[in-house]
């Protein structure tokens, strides 16, 4: 299988080890990457509380660039934000051919034209439908059976846009950690929101949220998640919210592209578990 | 002294008068129900319920709403959007609000709006968003001493662990220069 790749912004950043991670298992399991060239920012939330028209453009620059491979009608997207800004995109011009018109006058200054045939894929999306728990079963190369993990989708690769999995009680993640060998935590926890950018300017409020999520995964080995955004404020501010909230609230955060990896017999230093901010000793030890 | 001091509101929203009609627009066919509001996970925070929010948009209560946090505390989950039983576009239109600030630099949401426009100008220099610089323009752009502080341990962890950079992503200068031009003939035409 073959899909055209877009990483994303956070993914050569703050998110590298997602990035090299979801390669890695993408190789292991037979499928080519091949990334979008000069692909820039999808606009991230920020486009649109600035600006409608720009945060349609940006992601709309990409998928016309994509468009020039004839070949590969897939993107694969690791990031749910950059997911849904590209789906937006893909939705919104297949209904309303004004927006395309619109879209195609700000991507001509650039000889770009948009024709709406890419399909947006989340790597979820793409792990849970193209591959499935046969693929993850058959290259097994380490059953995880010792470790119960948490799945967490956050919200944008679930709502608005209903693709592949329930944006109520999403279920797509636990046949893939099943499949590891590992035990699903039952939580209800795995569609709430984690505050997004709050983080960064409401810090009070995005700390009561991740708080509600790390509390409900207790007893869990680690939570997995599929979002750079989630994982960053799921991760990095575990001492702080577990000193106000008076209670010990730190665990291991991994992106599902690591947890799968292992299961795939990858090293930990291919899965570059070392930039994770939240690996906690227990697991460590745990993994061996 | 109410009636003054309403006035002082109205008169700081003057400049957003007419920008709020697209919203309006959006939420015609509310029904005052509520699901929005039992759905939003940042509702223990805000001023003013989504619901009521809603409703103050019908009743042009412009100083109100942009006074408010609302708005700006919408982290755009989609539950709303997901389960309003009028199926509106309840985050686009709370992405709507946010745009309205930003465009008229609203001193009441400074931080919100400091934060996305520095996200965007690092994006329009370079193609991709530099975290670094980014930050950088944010704090300049606050002009709190403080702010940065709040951010310096999780700052060093990442640059210890050379998740961060200086380093500018893309070797094109501007790549996106003309569309973001373009962006902005097209808005001053409507």
């Amino acid at each position: 299988m073959k899909y055209q790749y877009y990483p994303g912004c956070s993914l050569e950043g703050t998110a590298l080890e997602y990035n090299l991670s979801t390669q890695a298992v993408m190789a292991s399991l037979g499928a080519e990457l091949v990334e979008i060239e000069d692909w820039t920012c999808c606009g991230a939330s920020a486009a649109g509380a600035t600006s409608f028209l720009l945060s349609l453009a940006l992601p709309a620059r990409n998928l016309a660039i994509a468009e020039k491979t004839d070949d590969v009608s897939d993107i694969l997207v690791p990031c749910s934000a950059c997911y849904l800004n590209l789906k937006k995109v893909e939705e919104e011009t297949r209904s309303n051919s004004d927006v395309l018109a619109q879209l195609n006058l700000i991507l001509q200054e650039d000889q770009l034209q948009l024709r709406g045939r890419m399909q947006v894929r989340h790597f979820l999306d793409v792990m849970a439908r193209d591959f499935g728990p046969e693929a993850i079963r058959s290259n097994l190369k380490r059953a995880l059976t010792d470790f119960r993990i948490a799945p967490y989708y956050g919200c944008q690769c679930l709502r608005p846009y209903a693709v592949f999995d329930d944006p109520e009680s999403p279920r797509s993640m636990e046949p893939l950690i099943e499949a590891t060998g590992a035990q699903v935590h039952p939580w209800k926890m795995g569609g709430k929101c984690c505050g997004a950018s709050h983080m960064n300017t409401k810090m009070e409020v995005g700390m009561e949220l991740v708080a509600g999520i790390l509390r409900a995964a207790k007893g869990a080995d680690a939570i997995v998640t599929v979002c750079p955004m989630c994982q960053m404020n799921l991760e990095a501010y575990q001492q702080k919210i577990s000193h106000r909230q008076n209670e010990n609230l730190t665990l291991t955060i991994l992106y599902l592209s690591q947890f799968i990896g292992l299961a795939l017999g990858l090293t930990e230093q291919q899965l570059r578990l070392d930039l994770n901010l939240a690996v906690t000793n227990s697991f460590r030890r745990k993994l061996g | 002294m109410k009636m003054a001091a309403n006035l002082e509101k109205s008169n700081a929203a003057d400049a957003v008068s007419d920008e709020l009609a697209p919203v309006q627009e959006m939420v015609r066919a509310c029904i005052q129900c509520g699901t929005c509001t039992g759905s939003c996970p940042n509702e223990f925070a805000m001023d003013y319920t989504p619901r009521r929010l809603w409703r103050m948009v019908l009743m042009d209560q412009k100083a109100e709403i942009f006074q408010s946090k609302t708005f700006a505390l919408c982290s755009a989950c989609y539950y709303c959007t997901l389960r309003c039983p009028r199926g509106l576009p309840l985050t686009e239109a709370m992405n709507a609000l946010k745009q309205i600030a930003a465009r008229n630099n609203l001193v009441s949401h400074k931080d919100s709006v400091q934060f996305y426009k520095n996200f965007m100008r690092s994006v329009r220099r370079h193609g991709r968003v530099n975290e670094m610089e980014f930050m950088l323009l944010y704090f300049t752009a606050l002009k709190n001493p403080l702010t940065p502080l709040r951010f310096a341990p999780l700052g060093m962890r990442l640059m210890l662990k050379g998740k961060v950079s200086m380093r500018p992503p893309l070797k094109r200068q501007r790549p996106l220069e003309k569309l973001f031009r373009k962006v902005e003939a097209l808005e001053e035409k409507i």
